[in-house]
């Protein structure tokens, strides 16, 4: 509830308008490129919105350090910050949502089976289904054949191998469960920094914020070894089926996020240097971390629903 | 703080006062709805008469998930955020929104993106084809190559509107003047509260959805392809999963206008209301249990059909709380008609029916029989015109004196009224009968004995759609000619904060907060 006067309204500002159009840019691009026509007019807006920001982030930075904003308009930030991350949620709850669909459903009834016995009385019109058209189809998960073979198509081809847990005398070559301890790990390393700052202890808030970024950074270099590996050794992609477009959507959204959250920390480091942040006030640094702690707990639902439930 | 407006363009391009940026989704929202209203005029007119006389049928397909697309996401969306910008700060007394820049971003994000997707009606391929719900395989395998503009659009737009909401949830939880409890908020601050929560819930899954078509289209996934172990029916849950919280995003609002509207012309406070308050969330979280209603005819285990049917059903419950008070807030009031009380009636009247069709299509057996038909077409048009789209008008008439310090001219407000009442319901009344007997909806050509009531209805369609440039005359006019007042009350029955600001409002209220007893 309001209770302080004087909330800060900026009088105008050219940056939503240069955002807007360089948004509206970007999606024009984006739709020549994916249809193999020219990447350039996505690169442009891509680049436009880049710049924007930065101007964007550079004024709220200067208009903190002049100490326009109230108390009451830094709640306003920490409130709009919670709430995208809420959205993020929501997103990641539709890809996570399908997958549920697919595997408890979906890949149930086209085997021929009721997806949910008792429940589901699906038994006959399954069975039909699979016997009329995709005969020969079994369900499984993680699924290596895709009814497309089945029925004698190639358009779908399945992977050769799973991402899945290779038992016990394996386990250190897993990398998904060294990307987990690499992510968790750097959820507490965050911490440890914020903790830091707080005391006012820049050179230790220094040290495990770039620890935090290095860790983001290995995160990400072992997502791409295992994509590396998927791609080349496993025969597992985004065309093998419903197994890999939910694997590589999943875990692909989730290491952008990773990437902008990594990049987001690292200006935070980059700005430490710079003086920035006191001990009442961090609130650059505590939306990043706060980012970075979403980014987290879907990592590990991601960890339990894509590798090991598998 | 104390400054006016810019001077030239820069005044709306960068603009940051909650009420210009108001006023700009307002103006755009009416241009959508001018453009979306003409391709339904283009679509009853081609259903005037059985045969093909005007247009083809492909480029009926692309009218038909045009009109629809731009009266929902370019209409009926920004009006509503438009009202909000306008009045959630002078109702909670707040200085502006919460975020004034990103207000504006949300805005200007519209145009581009609305332009991108008008400009495939001129592309090769024609512009998309699929319908508003834009189903797959239809919008993945069998989509013109323009549905990668539409995916990006959707994109965009849904990002605006998601900050759109940001800010009003922050506006309304962080700004209200000291004094200013929740369950004091007036009733339109709290049903946009409960909006933007939706959006920000939905618009995500929105996103999700497209983005799983952009990758069956371009990049091989198999989402909704069983081919791949997928299923096209993933689609369709995870489009309703948004698309019914959606349907309430646009009424809920209206809700709010309304219980402004008949408290103010009843003289007499609004009757229960913390029962609204608790019947609208209530709306809003079963918004997110019962999608499949739309999907009854897919091929659902037994099990699904009957939760969904129920759980729909339970809806009718709190949304016949809210007509019972709003009928008991007129009861005994000395009650007169102005125009916005007229539209209030009307809205009550007619979206009660389009609630008991609702109901009616709640029932999975019946369904069966009335799904994908002009019953279907007809239910919605009375929730979402002679709901959202009336409350709008209503909420335009009842605030455009505040906004400008015009009074409009009630005569012909009266007359608009009563030809959009008619013209209305010749439109939409006989599509019941049309789907009940069986016309399919989006089907570019009918059998002959569905004649007479299409051409009732295109008449009627095409009534309506003039009563509609009066009100943009009769708009105009007031801003520019109307009769001037300056009386901070407007209508003398009306409460609020916005009612103790001068008339017209100053560019900047509130900069320091009023106290609230
Ligand atoms: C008591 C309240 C309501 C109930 C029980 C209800 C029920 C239903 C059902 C069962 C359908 C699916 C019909 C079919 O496709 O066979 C439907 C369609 C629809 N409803 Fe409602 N409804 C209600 C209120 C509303 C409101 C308030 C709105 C919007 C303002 C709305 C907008 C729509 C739309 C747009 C469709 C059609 C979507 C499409 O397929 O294009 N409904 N409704
Ligand atoms: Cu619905």
């Amino acid at each position: 509830m309001s209770s302080e006067s004087n909330y800060y309204v900026p009088e105008k500002s050219v940056l939503p308008f240069a955002a807007a159009t360089g948004l509206g840019i970007m999606a024009l691009g984006a739709g020549l490129a994916v249809q193999g026509k020219t990447p350039l007019i996505l690169l442009l807006g891509l680049m436009m919105i880049a710049v924007v920001l930065f101007f964007w982030f550079s004024t709220v930075i200067q208009e903190n350090m002049d100490g326009l904003p109230s108390a009451q308009l830094k709640r306003s930030y920490v409130m709009g910050m919670g709430w995208f991350i809420f959205s993020e949620v929501m997103f990641f709850a539709a890809f996570f949502g399908a997958l549920f669909y697919v595997r408890v459903f979906a890949v149930p009834w086209l085997g021929g089976e009721a997806a949910i016995p008792l429940i589901d009385d699906f038994n006959s019109e399954a069975a039909s289904t699979n016997a009329l058209l995709w005969e020969g189809f079994k369900a499984e998960w993680p699924l290596m054949i895709n009814p497309d073979q089945v029925a004698g198509g190639s358009t779908f081809v399945g992977p050769e191998h799973s991402m899945s847990f290779p038992g016990w005398a394996n386990w250190y070559h897993w990398l998904p469960l060294w990307n987990t301890i690499v992510l968790l790990t750097s959820s507490w390393t965050v911490h440890v920094a914020h903790h830091a700052i707080k005391h006012n202890n820049r050179a230790k808030f220094q040290r495990w914020l770039g620890i935090t970024v290095a860790l983001g950074v290995i995160f990400l270099y072992l997502q791409y070894a295992e994509y590396h590996e998927a791609y080349v050794e496993m025969g597992l992609t985004l065309e093998s089926g419903i197994y890999g477009t939910t694997f590589f959507m999943l875990t692909g959204f989730h290491g952008f996020h990773v990437a902008m959250g990594t990049f987001m920390l690292f200006v935070q480091f980059m700005r430490s240097f710079k003086g920035h942040f006191k001990s009442d006030d961090q609130f650059g640094f505590e939306a990043s971390s706060w980012y970075w702690h979403f980014v987290d707990v879907v990592w590990f639902g991601l960890f339990i629903f894509v590798y090991i439930l598998s | 703080m104390a400054h006016g407006p810019a001077k030239g363009i820069g005044r709306w391009l960068f603009a940051t006062n909650h009420k210009d940026i108001g006023t700009m989704y307002l103006w755009f929202s009416f241009a959508m709805f001018l453009l979306g209203g003409f391709f339904a005029m283009v679509i009853r007119a081609e259903l005037f008469e059985p045969g093909m006389q005007i247009i083809k049928p492909e480029f009926f397909n692309q009218m038909t998930t045009m009109h629809g697309l731009i009266m929902v996401f370019g209409a009926i969306m920004p009006a509503f955020v438009g009202l909000a910008n306008w009045l959630i700060p002078m109702q909670i007394g707040a200085p502006d929104m919460a975020l004034p820049r990103m207000n504006n971003l949300s805005f200007w994000i519209l145009p581009f993106g609305f332009a991108l997707l008008a400009s495939t009606l001129f592309m090769e391929g024609g512009a998309p084809n699929f319908g508003w719900t834009f189903y797959a395989p239809l919008s993945t395998t069998y989509a013109p190559p323009t549905v990668n503009f539409f995916i990006f659009g959707i994109h965009i737009i849904g990002a605006s509107s998601i900050m759109g909401s940001i800010n009003i949830v922050s506006t309304i939880l962080n700004l209200r003047a000291p004094g200013m409890t929740l369950m004091k908020m007036p009733l339109f601050a709290w049903t946009w509260l409960i909006t933007a929560f939706l959006l920000i819930a939905v618009m995500p899954v929105l996103a999700g959805a497209v983005t799983m078509m952009l990758m069956d289209i371009n990049f091989g996934t198999s989402f909704f392809n069983a081919a791949g172990g997928g299923d096209p029916v993933l689609f369709q849950h995870v489009f309703w999963f948004f698309g019914h919280p959606e349907v309430y995003i646009i009424i809920i609002p209206a809700f709010g206008v309304i219980s402004a509207i008949i408290p103010t012309f009843s003289r007499k406070p609004l009757f229960g209301y913390s029962s609204m308050v608790y019947a609208t969330s209530a709306i809003a979280i079963l918004s997110f249990v019962v999608w499949a209603h739309h999907m009854f005819t897919v091929g659902m285990p037994l099990a699904g059909e009957l939760y969904f049917m129920y759980a729909t059903l339970l809806i009718a419950v709190p949304t016949g709380v809210k007509v019972f008070n709003w009928i008991s807030t007129m009861f005994r009031g000395a009650i007169t008609y102005e125009t916005p009380m007229l539209f209030a009636i009307a809205f009550v009247i007619l979206f009660t029916l389009g609630g008991f069709t609702g109901l009616m299509l709640a029932i999975a057996p019946a369904d069966i029989q009335y799904h994908d038909s002009y019953f279907v077409v007809a239910h919605f048009h009375y929730v979402m015109v002679a709901g959202a789209v009336f409350s709008m008008t209503a909420a335009v008439y009842y605030w455009l004196p505040k906004w400008c310090g015009r009074m409009y001219n009630e005569a012909l407000g009266k007359t608009q009224f009563w030809i959009s009442f008619i013209g209305f319901n010749v439109t939409f009344f006989p599509q019941h009968f049309l789907g009940l007997a069986g016309m399919p909806r989006r089907y570019a050509d009918y059998s002959l004995q569905f004649t007479d009531w299409n051409m009732v209805s295109s008449v009627g369609a095409f009534i309506y759609g003039a009563s509609q440039l009066l009100f943009l005359y009769n708009v105009i006019s007031t801003i520019r000619s109307g009769e001037k007042t300056d009386d901070p009350k407007v209508w003398e029955g009306a409460e609020g904060l916005e009612w103790t600001l001068p008339t017209p409002a100053p560019f900047h209220t509130f900069s320091t907060p009023p106290d609230v007893k």
